[in-house]
């Protein structure tokens, strides 16, 4: 290698890592800049310069926050709204998917071709007509109200039906020869194979579940029902010109989040990737 | 495979309930709605039948102002999101080192709540105590009023956009990226082809399908924009609804202003531009797959 190949090469090197670097820092700031935020007193957030690190950390911000308003009771809301929908959607989504890849029933192109039809419609479009329906139900204020719409999702399905048609005929055709009950060879067979598809959707609809924000609000009414995302919109209000305490409060609707990402990004990753590659 | 029978819809039993209750009916419902004139959910009154609330909607200044500020806000976040994506791709791609490290702190913003990171983006516009202003002014920048002034409430809101979006294209880019077999590129080593020229020959080829993909989802989600305004203007619609946007109008008619009819009108309209978007992906990707 030439001396000019390689001062090229290091250049090139540099630049790379450079702007990798820039990226991430950009990337990362304001999550850096919240946590930062919230810990620090409110002379050091108006401060000028600002510091990036507060001089001592100040963690009764998340006490204050945590007391100023019904946050723990927002955050069993959130967990209760969040756990029963994902278990709804794991289990129309293993039994739609295993329906359209394994049993033959009449109709079933259609039905198929139906549910993808379904993902072109905009949620948005939906929302008035199912708030209408909420009301009719009389569901208001209640956990159904924020669970029952969200329990099956095209979009899952179809992920998963794509799993399932992964897994060899002949194990099906072999189990029959058995006697074993499609029921069975489902639970026995097919959700123990492509577990890690389905701890994917789990995730990924944690995710969506913990994050979702304007539906929760347009179905409850009172305080008691109120999920994360619409407490901390309501406590911004409130709080008025505290940015330590609503910095200390985003971190409470984030961190729980970001902390399942760490620890299980590689399913994470591994879902939104198939699910963003099908084409 | 064994005889058809209608065992399988035990299984669909739930799915379909739940499609038919919270799909299907409201979009049926909804476009009957957007023909009702001063339709009520209350009780499900209507004085008139007919085109009024289109009449309305394409009277009302406020809706083409939603449509242009979408517009601009879909011709701004998505080109500049893919380009940037596509940047920080390749260079992860490319990385020996630290490339889990990379990807998973570039993934970080798709996983967050919108909501909870447009309080710290509005924290961080702040002109007077904001981080931005704080950066621009080490380069003699003036502090800009970021949100209060209705001509910087858009450019606002897109930054906010693009660092939300690129995370997405990033990993679709990645993922596209890992399929492209090394001999290409061992060969345009050997042949010692210049780097840009790999770029430009090889690797953005290579990648068009989920450039294509990436682009049309993006547009999707960009016409569709809605918690990224209600975070950063603390919900509203920016100054003097400088920010407003379809979904925001769609969902300020139906809930502070309690017209339901114009807001299905423009829930059509919106499923219309959706549908279009959707059309051209489904005529790309069906070329994909006859190539």
């Amino acid at each position: 290698m030439t001396t000019k190949r390689k001062v090229i090469n290091t250049v090139a090197g540099v630049l790379k890592y450079g702007i990798l670097i820039f990226g991430a820092i950009f990337t990362v700031l304001p999550f850096v800049w919240m946590i930062s935020s919230s810990l620090k007193t409110p002379a050091e957030l108006v401060a000028a310069p600002p510091s990036l690190f507060p001089e001592v950390p100040q963690w009764e911000n998340y006490k204050t926050a945590w007391a100023a308003a019904p946050f723990a009771r927002y955050f069993v809301n959130t967990l209760i709204v969040t756990l029963c929908t994902t278990c709804g959607v794991l289990v129309t989504t293993v039994l739609s998917a295993f329906a359209f890849s394994r049993l033959n029933f009449p109709g079933k192109k259609t039905v198929f071709a139906l549910f993808l039809a379904t993902l072109m419609i905009p949620g948005e479009m939906l929302i008035i007509t199912n708030y209408e329906t909420i009301i009719n139900l009389k569901w208001i204020d209640s956990y159904k109200a924020m669970i029952v719409p969200w329990i099956s999702s095209a979009f899952y399905i179809y992920l998963l039906t794509r799993f399932f048609m992964q897994v060899p005929e002949s194990l099906y055709l072999a189990a029959k020869v058995d006697k074993c009950s499609d029921f069975k060879y489902m639970i026995k067979i097919m959700v123990p194979m492509n577990k890690q598809a389905i701890f994917s959707i789990a995730i990924l609809n944690i995710i969506s579940s913990w994050n979702a924000f304007l539906w929760p609000l347009l179905v409850t009414n009172s305080q008691e029902m109120r999920v994360l995302s619409n407490g901390l919109v309501r406590f911004q209000t409130e709080a008025g010109s505290s940015t330590e305490l609503i910095m200390a409060a985003s971190c409470m609707l984030v961190m729980p989040i970001i902390i399942i990402y760490l620890f299980l990004r590689k399913y994470i990753i591994e879902g939104v990737t198939r699910g963003g590659l099908k084409g | 495979m064994e005889k058809k029978s209608f065992k399988g819809y035990i299984y669909l039993l739930p799915s379909i309930i739940i499609m038919i209750c919270f799909t299907l009916y409201p979009l049926v419902r909804a476009i009957v709605m957007s023909f009702l004139g001063d339709y009520s959910i209350i009780n499900g009154s209507y004085k008139s039948i007919g085109f009024d609330n289109y009449k309305d909607l394409f009277k009302d200044p406020d809706f083409f102002k939603s449509l242009r500020n979408t517009s601009i806000y879909v011709i701004c976040v998505v080109p500049a999101s893919i380009c940037l994506s596509l940047l920080i791709a390749v260079l992860i791609n490319n990385c020996k080192k630290f490339k889990a490290f990379f990807q998973t702190v570039y993934f970080l913003p798709y996983v967050t709540s919108v909501i909870a990171i447009g309080i710290v983006w509005r924290w961080m516009f702040n002109s007077n105590y904001g981080l931005i202003n704080y950066a621009l002014g080490l380069f003699g920048i003036e502090p800009i009023q970021w949100l209060n002034r209705p001509e910087y409430a858009m450019p606002a809101l897109i930054i906010f956009a693009i660092w939300k979006s690129m995370a997405f294209n990033i990993l679709i880019f990645l993922a596209g990226l890992q399929t492209i077999p090394e001999d290409i590129y061992r060969a345009a080593r050997i042949d010692s082809t210049p780097r840009f020229r790999v770029f430009t020959r090889i690797t953005v080829p290579s990648l068009a399908p989920m450039i294509v993909y990436s682009s049309v989802i993006g547009m999707i989600g960009a016409f569709k924009v809605y918690n990224e305004v209600f975070s950063l203007f603390q919900g509203k619609a920016g100054p003097a609804n400088s920010a407003i946007t379809i979904v925001y109008y769609i969902y300020d008619k139906f809930y502070n202003s309690y017209k339901y009819g114009v807001a299905a009108a423009g829930s059509v309209v919106l499923f219309l531009i959706i549908l279009a978007m959707t059309q051209i992906q489904l005529r790309v990707t069906g070329e994909k797959k006859k190539n």
